[in-house]
């Protein structure tokens, strides 16, 4: 178990909700409204709190950081569809709304850090430098991006998906103490100590009669099937045309892409930095915020 | 229209119309991308002895429009399983991406579609074979159906022809039918020239043949 605990975090200092086509898309600022702007995109089956734990570093050195929770994560509206391309969109009205058409820097973790490759491939226009946090794309499937962008197409996986599909309507999130849901996150995020899942638990999960749940969409689940190929955001990857700076753990565990520096260097952008760090796994921002925070602050440079 | 049944998936409520009722087997049209189901029984299914139902897609027709977009042609897939599973088992003709998605539930529950009839139809070619730079749409709000969202996300989806054949595989490992697939399409993107070229799958001109080896 590693740190950190939650005497180290610290809370949102703005927080309120954007309109994405109709969804409800709740947005988090730390740091000074007037400071420049730094986003930062968490994974999936995460929310913008997560980094609780890691904004406050960039916004104590004068950044303003905005993150957002994806649609049925955290605090935004839980979505009749769910889709890559419908990410992408809410992003960009996120990004519309915090940076207008200015280029800023980005941070995006795991899935996040496929979305931020995603929409720079398509608006480039919006990205100043980009740090990938074990989000880039190997032929491992990832673990954390919604179904349809998987390819399984084993039987039995189709039919468990239309067999998800069909009880939907009816799923609810089980209720538990906050010990018992963290204990249940722990099993995907094994290396992170039980005192953040905790905290985890109490910013992105609800209290009710019955006990607690966590906010996310019960209809979202991990698993599935369809076209895409995760390995070809590689090729996505290697026509950025921004500062990149990709970031590795090498210890294995649920929620980790698998991809190794051999792997990512070929198609990574032409003056790209891989860096890959040693006895840390998926969530390298959670495990060791300062040390990410700073190194990731020296390859952005101070906030302008 | 004999009658509409609303059919929940997740947050949307499925329009199922039974265009004509009878004790035979079930029919089932799916239409194309834009389009709604027709109000009456079509020509080409006028000698099919059964019962014959049309599916109103998520986004079109009397069925939910999603706010905020989110389509794939998977989930769509499930739109249509869950028809065929309260049919209790179908036959399906797909209208250009109606024939994609009857191809995808053909493979995902081939136990329960006895028969696939792929024809043209608007969203028959869907988007792009290899991975693109696709543009990030937003769509100007609309009082009624069809969805924009579905327009432009199912109009331009990923189908490459090796993921489309896995659908046939399935139908065909899944299917008590010699041919489970029949195409009548004259328009054959990549993906559906590769269907047609696959064991299993028929080809023929008009649907009502089509039907007759189903009925």
């Amino acid at each position: 178990m590693v740190a950190p605990t939650p005497p180290d975090v610290g809370s949102p200092d703005r927080e309120y909700s954007i309109d994405s086509n109709g969804v409800e898309i709740a947005v988090h600022e730390w740091g000074e409204p007037d400071a420049p702007v730094l986003m930062m995109i968490h994974g999936g089956f995460d929310f913008a709190r997560t980094f609780d734990c890691f904004a406050p570093y960039f916004a104590a050195a004068g950044w303003r950081v905005a993150s957002w929770d994806h649609r049925g994560h955290g605090d935004s509206g839980h979505a009749h569809l769910y889709s890559w391309d419908a990410d992408l969109r809410d992003a960009a009205a996120v990004f519309d709304h915090v940076a207008g058409r200015r280029a800023v820097p980005a941070i995006g973790h795991s899935k996040g850090g496929a979305l931020s490759i995603n929409l720079a491939d398509a608006q480039p226009y919006r990205f100043r430098t980009i740090v990938n946090i074990d989000g880039m794309p190997s032929k491992r499937p990832i673990p954390d991006v919604a179904e349809h962008e998987r390819t399984k197409m084993l039987a039995s996986e189709i039919e468990s998906w239309i067999a998800h599909r069909e009880a939907t309507a009816a799923a609810a999130r089980r209720p538990d103490t906050i010990v018992g849901l963290a204990e249940r996150r722990g099993k995907m995020n094994p290396r992170l100590s039980a005192e953040w899942l905790q905290y985890l638990v109490t910013v992105g999960g609800y209290e009710s009669d019955d006990g607690w749940r966590w906010k996310l969409d019960p209809s979202m689940r991990f698993g599935g099937f369809g076209p895409w190929r995760p390995e070809w955001a590689r090729y996505k990857m290697a026509g950025l045309g921004v500062p990149f700076l990709g970031l590795l753990g090498d210890q294995e565990e649920p929620m980790g892409w698998g991809a190794t520096p051999e792997e990512i260097r070929p198609w990574q952008p032409v003056g790209g930095v891989i860096e890959q760090y040693e006895g840390v796994g998926h969530f390298l921002h959670i495990e060791r915020p300062r040390e990410m925070a700073e190194r990731i602050m020296d390859f952005l440079g101070a906030p302008a | 229209m004999s009658g509409t049944t609303f059919l929940t998936h997740n947050r949307v409520e499925l329009a199922l119309h039974r265009l004509r009722a009878s004790d035979g087997p079930a029919l089932l049209l799916l239409h194309g991308l834009g389009e709604f189901s027709p109000a009456a029984v079509p020509s080409y299914a006028a000698d099919w002895t059964g019962s014959v139902y049309a599916l109103d897609f998520t986004g079109h027709g009397a069925s939910t429009m999603p706010l905020g977009g989110g389509y794939t042609a998977e989930l769509l897939m499930a739109d249509a399983a869950i028809a065929v599973r309260h049919l209790g088992g179908a036959t399906i003709v797909g209208r250009g991406l109606g024939a994609y998605v009857a191809l995808l539930v053909a493979g995902g529950r081939p136990e329960e579609v006895h028969g696939a009839v792929l024809a043209d139809g608007p969203g028959l070619s869907g988007g792009a074979t290899v991975p693109t730079s696709q543009p990030v749409v937003m769509a100007t709000p609309v009082d009624g159906p069809p969805d924009p969202y579905a327009i432009i996300e199912l109009g331009r989806d990923l189908r490459p022809p090796d993921y489309a054949t896995t659908f046939v595989r399935l139908a065909n490992e899944g299917s008590t039918l010699d041919e489970p697939i029949t195409v009548t399409a004259r328009f054959l993107p990549q993906w559906l020239r590769s269907v047609v070229e696959a064991p299993g799958v028929r080809y023929t001109e008009h649907i009502a043949d089509a039907l007759a080896a189903y009925a």
